[in-house]
């Protein structure tokens, strides 16, 4: 069977799967629509915390992006799974002890506002959305390479699927497709990572293999990289870059941002017990970790592969075959993520470090002299001939290491399972926030189960067909918006969920007073050096050498100072919140609510 | 629920020296390991590896022990539950 054939199969062999679960699934009430009835396993519920949280971007993009940022990659690494400790310790069991469905019924609840509950909706479906589009382009892009449909064809059919297991079986259809997804992704990541280790250092182990010795010149394979790199004037592998501030800042912040996640959070109401919230959460970063700590093993098998395969080989195929660049080089070219331009006519990839030309390339009509694709792109004046995007890193993977057909498929479907759960992931928080947040406990509270059911899958329906339309024609810079969702995360969310638990005292004053500060100053930072001052040098402008991404965490530190002056000025919360604030620190007294 | 003062007083200031070492933890592999200490820490190299000790914690250590820490966390949590009492079943 060809490569096509085996994708198609998979991926109709899970797709299959996920409607067979979505049907058996099927959500009766809102809580199964809300919380998947609250009996979930906490092993099922790990997985699909897992799942969830692991996007196209962690599925894809993640072993790209530490393969290119080497040392500086590591906040990813950390800052993902981080957060999970502050979930386990700081939220996760509390929350489940409050019990209830969503994060802005906590926000509502805990600081009595009505105001307090619409800002959290709000922040929560601004979130979500802006998530969201990046995970629908994935999957339409995931299908315009391997089935080769076009990009808006991939997102309808996308858009299908989690139509169907999202609005039918609401949080307990998604429950139980993510735990299928997950064992599918995990298996398409593990599978050309295990073989790619074994190719390049004779360990079956990747995470132990990048430790290990390169097969073919004995060396440690991190002194090779690192060899490599300062042969070609980037800075080592293993040693960073970027400030020692901003390392901290941006760790701080994506870890913060993490743990402040509503379809994060979400996942633990969706447990019986307090019990059950914490252990699932181990479950949860134990799953996430067996990608993560594989992610950077790979980076480093395929930066080496890449500059091995690459650098001084000749484009023309009529020389040597050792000589020349691998075929996979031309077909990733073929798909504009390869572009080459010799700038000093020896017909000869040169990679150095920097831009090769200004911008993204602009392919035009015609070829080189050695049969390459042009670029209208402005040239820059360094060395360097190549452009790759880093997305390419784990889509060659199995071609750079001659994988055979199915396991190229595998990867597709695996790529589809990452974006696909975390969309629907995704859409339930925008659902339960209409329905839930907005019409039943602001709006219309005397509406009726079955109306209030009607109103989520009516509002997951909607929900989709936005993040469709947000998948087929995407904003401009979503990989700069998602800054945004986790600056977001950190500087509102996060502070006042954690004051309403750890201090009896705050009230509705200070947590309002200090989320409005923390989003404020986040927002205009971002957008600021985002979008006005984003050019080359404005580095130099930061603030303390922060960047944008870092800027959450201190936006964080400023709501929860703002939150604490106010609150002490200002009269402490009713004797009914208090008590509130009392019970859901206890265990014990969850078993009596519904 | 019933009202137990001072057992429940207890129970939480126990839950929060608990928080707080682990916390102390937290901080130490991610933030002091991996990114504080790392240039003095990367002078080491893992016995047997090719990993420099501070890129190791950054990029694989870290996630090992944040793993163990919750997992942890989750035993000695309801081990304190029951001493005070307040477990669910």
């Amino acid at each position: 069977m060809s490569v096509r054939e085996w994708t198609y199969a998979i991926v109709v062999v899970s797709f299959a799967l996920y409607i067979g679960i979505a049907i058996w699934a099927k959500a009766k009430t809102t809580k199964d629509f809300y919380v998947a009835g609250g009996d979930v396993s906490p092993l099922a519920n790990g997985m699909a915390t897992a799942a969830d949280w692991m996007s196209a971007a962690s599925f894809l993009g993640m072993a790209g992006i530490i393969a290119f940022a080497g040392y500086d990659g590591s906040v990813y690494l950390m800052g993902w799974t981080g957060g999970y400790v502050l979930l386990a310790l700081l939220l996760a069991p509390y929350l489940r002890k409050f019990g209830k469905f969503t994060v802005p019924d906590f926000i509502g609840d805990r600081y009595y506002s009505q105001s307090a509950r619409i800002v959290a909706v709000f922040c929560a479906i601004f979130v979500s959305f802006t998530y969201v589009a990046g995970q629908m382009r994935g999957v339409g892009i995931v299908f315009s390479r391997f089935l080769e449909v076009p990009v808006t064809t991939g997102v309808l059919i996308g858009m299908a699927i989690v139509f169907f297991y999202a609005v039918l079986g609401g949080m307990k259809g998604i429950t139980y497709t993510q735990v299928a997804q997950y064992c599918v992704l995990i298996f398409a990541y593990l599978v050309p990572a295990i073989f790619i280790s074994l190719m390049v250092t004779g360990n079956p182990i990747p995470q132990l293999g990048f430790g290990g010795q390169d097969l073919a010149s004995g060396e440690w394979l991190l002194d090779k990289l690192d060899g490599l790199h300062q042969q070609l004037g980037f800075a080592a592998y293993t040693e960073g870059s970027k400030g020692m501030l901003d390392m901290f800042c941006i760790t701080a912040a994506l870890m913060v941002g993490t743990a402040g996640l509503p379809h994060v959070i979400i996942r633990f109401y969706t447990v019986p017990k307090v019990r059950d919230a914490r252990i699932s959460v181990g479950w949860a970063l134990l799953f996430i970790s067996i990608l993560y700590t594989t992610a950077p093993a790979v980076a480093v098998f395929a930066r080496t592969n890449l500059i091995q395969e690459v650098e001084g080989r000749a484009y023309a195929e009529d020389v040597d075959a050792a000589e020349t660049v691998p075929t996979w080089f031309k077909t990733w070219e073929g798909t504009d993520l390869i572009a080459w331009r010799d700038k000093n006519n020896d017909g000869r990839v040169q990679y150095r470090a920097g831009a090769p030309f200004l911008g993204k390339p602009a392919f035009v009509e015609g070829t080189g002299d050695n049969g390459e694709r042009l670029v209208a792109n402005e040239k820059t004046d360094n060395a360097n001939e190549l452009y790759v995007d880093r997305d390419i890193m784990v889509l060659a993977n199995p071609e750079i290491a001659k994988l055979p057909a199915w396991v190229i498929g595998l990867v597709a479907a695996g790529a589809l399972a990452a974006a696909l759960s975390t969309a629907a992931g995704l859409l339930l928080v925008v659902s339960s926030a209409i329905s839930h947040d907005l019409l039943k406990r602001a709006l219309r509270p005397n509406i009726t189960e079955k109306g209030e059911l009607l109103a989520a899958r009516v509002s997951a329906a909607v929900a989709v067909g936005i993040a469709g339309v947000l998948g087929i024609y995407p904003p401009d810079y979503v990989a700069a918006v998602v800054a945004f969702a986790f600056g977001l995360a950190a500087s509102s969310f996060f502070p006042a969920i954690i004051m309403g638990i750890f201090s009896r005292r705050m009230n509705k004053q200070g947590a309002v007073a200090g989320m409005v500060c923390g989003i404020v100053f986040t927002a205009t930072y971002i957008i600021y050096f985002k979008f006005i001052d984003s050019g080359p040098g404005s580095q130099d402008r930061w603030w303390w050498g922060i960047s944008p991404e870092g800027i959450g965490s201190v936006g964080m530190l400023l709501n929860f100072a703002v939150a604490l002056t106010i609150s002490k000025l200002t009269p402490p919360p009713p004797q009914a919140v208090q008590d509130m604030v009392d019970s859901i620190r206890i265990p014990a007294a969850s078993r009596k609510e519904g | 629920m019933p009202h137990k003062p001072q057992a429940h007083t207890d129970y939480w200031r126990a839950n929060l020296r608990i928080l707080a070492r682990l916390l102390v933890l937290w901080f130490i592999v991610s933030f002091g390991f991996g990114i504080l200490l790392v240039e003095p820490l990367n002078s080491i190299r893992i016995p047997g590896t090719g990993f420099k000790l501070g890129f190791w914690f950054a990029q694989q250590g870290s996630i090992y022990a944040f793993v163990l820490i919750i997992f942890y966390y989750v035993r000695r949590m309801n081990r304190l539950d029951r001493e005070h009492g307040v477990q669910e079943d």
